[in-house]
């Protein structure tokens, strides 16, 4: 079931589109991760998903509602981290989780008491004196302590250090273990690999990629580190092979993922003393993607 | 040591200059500039002796005295007298909010911005940047003190003379270094630029009182009050410059005890606790509306007091007006006499007019947040909430109805419970009430307008502001510049009947006010279809 459905999407500002015909589907109980460098149309993206800018063509739903239309209804079940939080700099932040929590119409305060004490911040300060981070922690507090359906988040982690970007993970999970929905918007790879079932790329205001991890591997290489008994021959000739460099007998080089049966095979000939492999990171399909539109670019086609 | 805590003041000093180069110029010149046009409109409108007793003798109730100080020579009440009397104090206090707001910027508020943590970082020693702000404020000081004692020397009035003018000058130079002195000391105790820019103009606040209540009831008591020195310099009539050497002494200390403090704190802390805040919202912040009051409520609480001083203030010269007005030409143009209606009552309705364009400036910065909130990004956390643009929009709206009408009763009690006092009752407080509160309409235009804008068009919204601007000359001076009647008639304050003078007119006042719902609802439609920016 499908909780956040866009269809061909698109918001125009005169010519220049910001989103081009984007579709992105969030199903129920699962967290989806939403990538893409800074100006790709995140952020308008997930506004126009608040209803906060109208569409110029396409449709967004959430819940099975228009976005822009039953924007309130929507927003009751509805949780938002903004990426750039700005608050009004003379209530303290516990006025402004109150304030957040009651527009919603919730009443959870035990679990507010809990999220302030996990993610360490004092309630009773001035939102002007809060550093970036903890006027990060004021709304993610806002958002996990309400009973929302869809978790919408937007770079919500710029500004936390380590330990609170793995209680804001905790946090993530626990509402995915209740079944709720999240859409989380990220440039931080590692994150949204830890955190995500299946994810969109999105560059220059069209969705580029998008499947499971699992499906986007065409997308990635796996390093690998050989030492042989003998030299290997030939090894750059091999389909798929990159980055290649040598020291004596040991080999660093990178295989796209498709083609590892082949050349595992081509190295098993020359008697190996080492392998070592490491899993293809987000990052690396990032990269990888970006390389193809460079390339294709510059042979002047369209991937 | 020392040396090392003042290193690169120069340099900081220059940079202060640099980054206040035009708004330095913009406060001397507009003072005096301002003091000159009142002594060549001065020297114009009372020119002869008898019309200057005249006015001293308007100038002699509890009300004036509280407002601009005790007037020293009224027997013989000379152009200088008169400038001294009338000016001196009120020019003062501009001086001292000059100062406070000047210095404010460039100590705590830069050091809150964190801008003072990396000029610290530089090789810059502990206390330059304090001392390069003082020492621009104190060269700020004596050059307005220069210019106007040079100024008001060089206008060639005969009462105007030269010791009088550099008095005057050094008046409003002392004044200005004593309030650069409260404001560099709170700027240590304070934690931030607001507390350090809001008790010194408490300070300030405090000081006129004091003098005020002491010049009507107690002379002691306005010694407590550096406004009460500076009016006992009885400038341009016996000339007493010890007052002065006072208030540099005092300003001395406070700069030695803020430059101590400055030594020994650390960045960015200060000496007064800051208490903690709330931990949870209170029951009254349970909405937008409770949040567009909250957010305001200092801004409410300061207007509000405002307007009923305003109003206070123009109540206490009625008393006896009918005379006074004879003798001015000028006041004809202004108000063509009407037979059987007194010039007083005709004058309370352009008061009326002026006070309630007044009083619709903070219902239309009320609103006009909207549009700031959406500047500064905080209305996408707020609308992603299980708000409707109708009801946030609403909540501006209905908040800034409901501070329009408080500002307007606030301004009529005010002028009416003085007003009365003054005239003994000749006419009552409930006509001066309704003589103000018959412009809500007109008011509500002007609101309606502003959600207009807000609509559809945010960036025009300052055409609100030149609208309201138009309204003010077309109804306070257009009979004196003779405008055409259609153009007085393009202001919704022109077709307010004007009580007592005129009938109530309902069908005026009803075709306003289905106007200005019309506009407004025209501006909720364009808000809800429009894109927020953030």
């Amino acid at each position: 079931m499908s909780v956040l459905k866009t269809n061909h999407l698109t918001k125009k500002y005169g010519d220049f589109k910001a989103l081009d015909a984007v579709n992105i589907e969030v199903k129920k109980g699962e967290v989806y991760g939403f990538i893409g460098p800074n100006g790709a149309g995140k952020s308008t993206a997930i506004r126009v998903l608040l209803g906060i800018l109208k569409a110029t063509e396409g449709s967004a739903e959430i819940f099975g509602q228009d976005a822009w239309r039953d924007a309130v209804e929507i927003h009751k079940r509805i949780a938002y981290v903004p990426g750039d939080v700005n608050l009004w700099p003379n209530l303290t932040g516990g006025e402004v989780i109150d304030l957040f929590m009651k527009l919603r119409g919730n009443k959870q305060s035990n679990y507010r008491e809990e999220l302030m004490k996990r993610f360490d911040l004092d309630p009773t300060k001035k939102c002007r004196t809060y550093s970036k981070g903890n006027r990060q922690k004021v709304a993610l507090i806002a958002a996990f302590a309400s009973d929302a359906d869809l978790y919408i988040l937007d770079e919500p982690t710029s500004g936390l250090d380590p330990l609170m970007e793995r209680v804001f993970q905790e946090c993530v999970l626990e509402v995915k273990e209740k079944g709720k929905s999240v859409l989380l918007s990220s440039h931080i790879l590692s994150e949204v690999e830890k955190l995500c079932d299946r994810i969109g790329i999105i560059r220059q205001g069209k969705i580029i990629e998008t499947g499971t991890l699992q499906e986007l591997r065409h997308l990635t290489r796996t390093n690998l580190l050989v030492e042989t008994r003998n030299t290997i021959a030939g090894l750059h000739h091999l389909k798929g092979v990159h980055e290649h460099e040598a020291e004596g007998n040991t080999l660093r080089f990178q295989v796209d993922t498709e083609e590892l049966e082949h050349v595992i095979a081509h190295i098993a000939q020359y008697g190996v003393i080492k392998l070592e492999s490491a899993p293809p990171t987000l990052e690396d399909l990032f990269m990888r993607h970006y390389e193809g539109m460079e390339d294709s670019s510059e042979r002047g086609g369209v991937s | 040591m020392l040396r090392k805590s003042l290193a690169q003041t120069k340099v900081l000093t220059f940079f202060v200059i640099r980054r206040d180069r035009i708004r330095i110029p913009i406060w001397i010149i507009s003072i005096v500039a301002f003091t000159l046009l009142v002594v060549l409109s001065f020297t114009s409108l009372y020119g002869t002796e008898q019309e200057r007793l005249s006015m001293a003798e308007t100038m002699l109730n509890p009300a004036m005295t509280a407002m601009v100080g005790i007037g020293y020579g009224l027997d013989n009440y000379t152009i200088g007298a008169m400038m001294a009397h009338q000016m001196l104090l009120l020019s003062s206090v501009t001086v001292g909010i000059m100062s406070i707001l000047l210095i404010a910027r460039h100590t705590r508020g830069d050091e809150e911005e964190g801008r003072i943590e990396l000029i610290r970082s530089l090789p810059s020693g502990r206390l330059s940047t304090l001392l390069a702000s003082v020492i621009v404020l104190f060269g700020v000081n004596v050059l307005l003190a220069m210019l106007l004692a040079v100024g008001l020397f060089a206008s060639g009035v005969d009462s105007i003379d030269l010791e009088g003018s550099l008095l005057y000058g050094a008046v409003m130079g002392a004044t200005g270094i004593f309030f650069t002195a409260v404001t560099a000391l709170f700027a240590q105790l304070s934690e931030s630029s607001r507390g350090t820019v809001g008790l010194s103009m408490i300070v300030l606040g405090i000081a006129y009182l004091v003098r005020a209540i002491g010049d009507v009831s107690n002379e002691t008591l306005s010694w407590f009050s550096p406004f009460g020195w500076v009016t006992r310099t009885e400038t341009y009539v016996t000339n007493i410059w010890w007052p002065l050497l006072l208030l540099l002494m005092v300003s001395i200390v406070l700069f030695a005890v803020a430059f101590y403090l400055s030594s020994i704190r650390d960045l960015q802390a200060g000496f007064l606790p800051s208490k903690p805040g709330r931990k949870h919202a209170s029951p009254f912040l349970q909405g937008p509306v409770g949040l567009v009051v909250r957010l305001q409520r200092t801004a409410i609480i300061s207007w509000a007091i405002g307007m009923f001083v305003l109003g206070a203030s123009y109540g206490s010269v009625l008393g006896d007006l009918d005379s006074f007005f004879e003798e001015i030409d000028m006041m004809e143009e202004l108000l063509q006499p009407i037979s059987g209606v007194s010039l007083t009552e005709q004058f309370i309705t352009m008061l009326m007019s002026v006070i309630a364009m007044i009083a619709t400036i903070p219902p239309l910065m009320i609103l006009f947040r909207l549009k700031g909130e959406e500047i500064k990004n905080r209305m996408d956390s707020f609308l992603s909430q299980s708000i409707s643009r109708y009801q946030l929009a609403g909540s501006y709206f209905l908040v800034s109805l409901v501070v329009g009408f408080f500002m307007l009763s606030f301004a009529a009690l005010g002028m009416g419970s003085v007003g009365t006092t003054v005239m003994n009752n000749e006419i009552t407080l409930l006509t001066f009430y309704q003589a103000a509160i018959v412009y809500l309409p007109a008011m509500w235009c002007m609101i309606g307008l502003a959600v207009l804008f807000v609509g559809f068009k945010p960036s025009w919204s300052v055409l609100t502001w030149l609208y309201l601007g138009f309204s003010f000359i077309a109804v306070y001076l257009g009979g004196l510049f003779q405008f055409p009647e259609w153009v007085l008639n393009l202001s919704p304050y022109a077709h307010i009947p004007k009580l007592p003078v005129e009938d109530m007119s309902f069908i005026h006042v009803i075709i306003l006010i289905v106007l200005a719902l019309l506009v407004a609802a025209a501006g909720f439609v364009g808000y809800r279809r429009r894109d927020i920016t953030g």
